[in-house]
């Protein structure tokens, strides 16, 4: 795409597919408005590029378009949801033809819901969008990073090292008469390491990124640092000692181990489980729900933030949302549907993996606030217990509250002191209670480095998360020294 | 088999050729799909889609390249052709890359019966009261089924086409369809959520949708009351969806691109014991009318049945054509397409059924775990070392005696199947990859 189209979603749809605002209006008002209680349109073009090198050399380099466009209306809580990837006139009337038959079958229309407005951000305009600039600069980053990778340590045999790019064109038409559009640049630099040593092999793996420029990953020595910081994980595994099991002290370090909100409270906090009644947070807005320590919010709204957007997918602006205040229940994260049937004000979380996916309320960039203690002091007030550091991948049961993530860094706390590092475990808490045993919040808060994507039904989106170090009196370890 | 038009493919093979590409492969996905949810009865979301992907790999020489794209427009064609061309000439010679040897592509693609072509297709509004039926028998089973998350209906069919420049070009079509149900069962404050589904490549092969309701009911029903139990090493019970799931990492530890990257806790052992001597796992992409089935993988090889593991042996990986080469090994067809290129995918994975009954295998534990939930992502490809947090019930006596909860179950797959005590003897084909009722001798658990 041209450099003045990739700034004006509006003149990049009408210029490419001859779809313009005042198009997708007409189409709204003729098809839908009046007969649904909320209507969209909405357009996307997606260009994702990959490079990976492994074995030394630049292997795999791929380059994909996707494009298409995502209909739908809404009455009282159904939703008629049609998409196409062949963006035409013709096409977009089936759609909404389609999408229109849900409101039709149940012969109920009420009043059209007027979308929170308000002035999208500007977050992330670049002066060079991570998509564009040249491959050889990328390639010779790359190389840079494997051999800083490998120098880091001699047990370091295999280093796998991949940049993605991504720019998404989005301009969504509702049928109140908002049209907005947004273009998302992002990208992420990811380091893995396999280190071997006397038949032992492990992996340690580090990356970040966000809505920035490639640049990014030059400035404060970045790339060196994500290089380091692999290869250190992959060796210090190789020595690793059994995790402990069972119920234990459990000292969260700052940063990505964040991904414990997200799993805990976060994801029980959305609109779509609350108004259905099946969170576990259900009902207890007020309540508390953590330690008087614990202040948790969702910032849509950071500059450069992998989990930020100038507007959500259903064109609302994205906000800050407060989650939990002093331990205190305070709000849920809302789309434009759940919020319309709560009575409540969208929060701009309604979020879609692309045109092929309605949307729902998701997460943006959530973290707790940071307290007053000094994290050394942390964890010499644990006599024994465990410090995680990094963490894989999480998850929760959103009804019974239920949750999980796993640590791929910790260390035994031994007499107040950071021992041996312990293999990958689990960690498993309840989410309404498992922040009630925070009984220290640090002074160093992080955000993680732009990593993380989450996954809900079905559909993977951007978001960050962020963690002071803190002290969780009694948490579930599962590891496999009994 | 339906015909699938291939002319798309190979004028953009051709183009590709013009570019100085040495040799291209392509493949296409069209794909229509619809889903119907339902929420206590009423309509919650419908979506009717429709998607199409070309993917192209295209080799200068030995270096290589991916591009895809969901604009089929003739403009949009010769710029991904481009722009692969142009991608390959920036990536580094492998002496490993290339397209398979012509003579190994099939030549006759079998009839698979991977398509329904039942003529008559269903109205939305037959398909809405699929779901609708399927929920309310949910919502009947019992008075503490009180919510509901919803129930689901979904079809979907499909064509794939491959090509490749040396000439090959052959296509086939699929369908599928399923239901599922997720009720939440309430009783003094707690609720519990628990889901139950069926899917098939035809439509009349779905399980009637009241016994899935009632089936997502019971499994909602028997998680009320659940508690932490104490940290403890004891035999375990996975249902077959989990033993599945740990099927699952095998196949992916046994997967070529772990092999080559040496990230694999199978690495270097081909030919070794891997698990217990009665453990079978076999992968056929040739059943008919099964869910993992195909004709032909991501490279035009001919779909087999390949044994994994013999009496506990590992006889066999999962290569595609590239992987297999670095390995200095032959392909076993297993390549997949995805979106970045080509890895390596299973077709139908199974672990053989055993002769003892699951209630057998139940009654052979005095005090352990029945697993029949896993969450988290807590398994190290690299080591096999294994923590995931779990809910079941807790068996005593050889009896189901209470629900548990807020669990994790921990150990090293290596060290589970060999430690593989009993196989159930119900296995059965509900999705991809299956396995029946297993017993592990001892991992442990960490609760209170």
């Amino acid at each position: 795409m041209s450099e003045p189209e990739r700034q004006q979603p509006e003149r990049f749809f009408s210029n490419r597919f001859n779809v313009t605002p005042q198009l997708m209006e007409r189409l709204l008002g003729e098809n839908l408005a009046r007969r649904v209680d909320d209507a969209d349109i909405y357009l996307e073009y997606r260009v994702n590029e990959e490079l990976v090198l492994e074995e030394n050399v630049v292997k795999k380099a791929s380059r994909h378009v996707s494009q298409g466009a995502g209909v739908r209306a809404q009455a009282g809580p159904r939703t008629g949801y049609a998409h196409t990837d062949d963006i035409s006139i013709a096409n977009l009337t089936e759609a909404a033809h389609q999408a229109r038959a849900i409101a039709d079958r149940a012969g109920e229309s009420g009043t059209l819901a007027v979308p929170g407005r308000g002035r999208p951000h500007d977050l992330y305009t670049l002066a060079e969008a991570p998509i564009v600039t040249e491959l050889a600069r990328k390639l010779d980053l790359l190389r840079k990073v494997d051999a800083a990778c490998r120098a880091a340590d001699a047990r370091v045999k295999q280093v796998i090292v991949s940049l993605a790019s991504e720019e998404i064109v989005m301009l969504i038409a509702t049928a109140s008469g908002w049209t907005v559009g947004d273009v998302r640049p992002l990208t992420r630099l990811n380091v893995t390491a396999i280190a071997e040593e006397g038949g032992k092999r492990e992996i340690g793996s580090f990356g970040g990124g966000g809505r920035v420029g490639f640049d990014f990953f030059l400035e404060a020595a970045r790339w060196q640092r994500f290089a380091s910081e692999a290869a250190r994980q992959a060796v210090l595994k190789l020595d690793a000692v059994d995790a402990p099991a069972g119920t234990m002290t459990v000292v969260l370090g700052p940063g990505w181990p964040g991904i414990l909100l997200h799993e805990a409270i976060g994801h029980g906090l959305e609109g779509d489980f609350n108004r259905k009644g099946t969170s576990a947070f259900s009902g207890r807005i007020g309540q508390k729900v953590a330690s008087e320590l614990v202040t948790v919010v969702d910032d849509g709204t950071i500059a450069n933030r992998r989990g930020s957007l100038n507007v959500d997918d259903e064109g609302t602006p994205t906000g800050r949302t407060v989650l939990i205040e002093h331990g205190i229940l305070r709000g849920y994260l809302q789309d434009r549907l759940n919020a319309r049937l709560m009575g409540m004000a969208p929060t701009g979380n309604g979020r879609r993996e692309s045109f092929a996916h309605p949307p729902l309320p998701r997460m943006t960039n959530t973290f707790m606030l940071a307290g007053g203690d000094d994290p050394g002091d942390i964890l010499r007030s644990v006599a024994n217990g465990l410090y995680a550091v990094s963490f894989g991948g999480g998850q929760v049961d959103i009804t019974s509250g239920k949750f999980v993530f796993s640590a791929s860094e910790a260390y035994l706390i031994e007499n107040g002191k950071v021992t041996r590092p312990v293999k990958g475990a689990t960690l498993i808490g309840n989410g309404p209670d498992a922040l009630t045993r925070v009984s220290r919040v640090g002074h160093d808060l992080e955000l993680d480095e732009g990593v993380g994507t989450c996954g809900k039904d079905g559909q993977s989106v951007p978001v960050g998360v962020g963690l002071p170090t803190i002290r969780i009196d009694e948490m579930t370890v599962g590891g496999t020294a009994v | 088999m339906t015909e699938v038009n291939t002319d798309l493919l190979v004028s953009v093979l051709r183009r590709a050729g013009e570019r100085g590409a040495t040799a291209a492969d392509g493949f296409l996905i069209e794909d229509t799909s619809f889903s119907a949810s339902v929420r206590l009865g009423q309509v919650d979301t419908v979506t009717h889609s429709r998607e199409q992907r070309l993917s192209l790999r295209v080799f200068a020489g030995k270096a290589s390249a991916a591009a895809s794209t969901s604009d089929l427009s003739k403009a949009s064609l010769e710029r991904v052709v481009d722009e692969a061309t142009a991608l390959a000439r920036v990536t580094a010679e492998d002496p490993h890359a290339g397209l398979p040897d012509p003579g190994e592509l099939i030549d006759r693609v079998p009839e698979l019966e991977l398509e329904d072509r039942e003529t008559a297709e269903r109205t939305p509004e037959e398909k809405i009261e699929t779901a609708r039926r399927a929920e309310a028998a949910a919502l009947a089973a019992d008075p503490r089924i009180t919510n509901s998350e919803g129930a689901e209906y979904f079809d979907r069919r499909a064509r794939y086409a491959y090509a490749t420049s040396h000439g090959f070009a052959r296509g086939y079509a699929t369908s599928s369809f399923g239901i599922t149900v997720a009720p939440v069962a309430a009783q003094n404050g707690e609720m519990q959520r628990d889901a139950w589904y069926t899917t098939a490549r035809r439509r009349r092969a779905l399980e009637d949708p009241e016994a899935v309701g009632r089936t997502a009911a019971a499994r909602a029903l028997r998680r009320l009351g659940a508690r932490k139990v104490k940290t403890a090493e004891v035999p375990i019970i996975f249902d077959p969806d989990m033993a599945a799931s740990l099927l699952r990492s095998i196949a992916s530890a046994a997967g070529g691109p772990s092999l080559y990257r040496r990230a694999s806790f199978l690495l270097e052992r081909l030919g070794t014991r891997v698990a217990a001597a009665a453990v079978n796992i076999v992968d056929d992409g040739l059943i008919e009318a099964a869910l993992g089935s195909r004709p032909f993988d991501g490279e035009g090889l001919a779909t087999r049945r390949t044994t994994l593991v013999r009496d506990g042996v590992l006889q066999s990986y999962l290569l595609d054509t590239y992987s297999a080469r670095k390995l200095g090994l032959a392909s076993t067809h297993h390549a997949s397409r995805d979106g970045a290129g080509v890895g390596v995918g299973t077709t139908n994975l199974m672990l053989l059924p055993g002769t003892e009954s699951p209630e057998a295998l139940i009654r052979s534990v005095k005090s352990g775990l029945y697993v029949t939930e896993l969450i988290g992502y807590g398994v190290n490809g690299v080591t096999g070392d294994y923590s995931r947090g779990a809910a079941g019930l807790w068996i005593e006596n050889g009896e189901l005696a209470y629900p548990v909860e807020e669990v994790t179950v921990a150990g090293n797959l290596l060290q589970m199947f060999d430690r593989i005590e009993g196989i159930g003897n119900d296995l059965v084909l509900r999705e991809r990859t299956a396995a029946p009722t297993l017993k592990i001798g001892r991992m442990v658990v960490a609760g209170n």
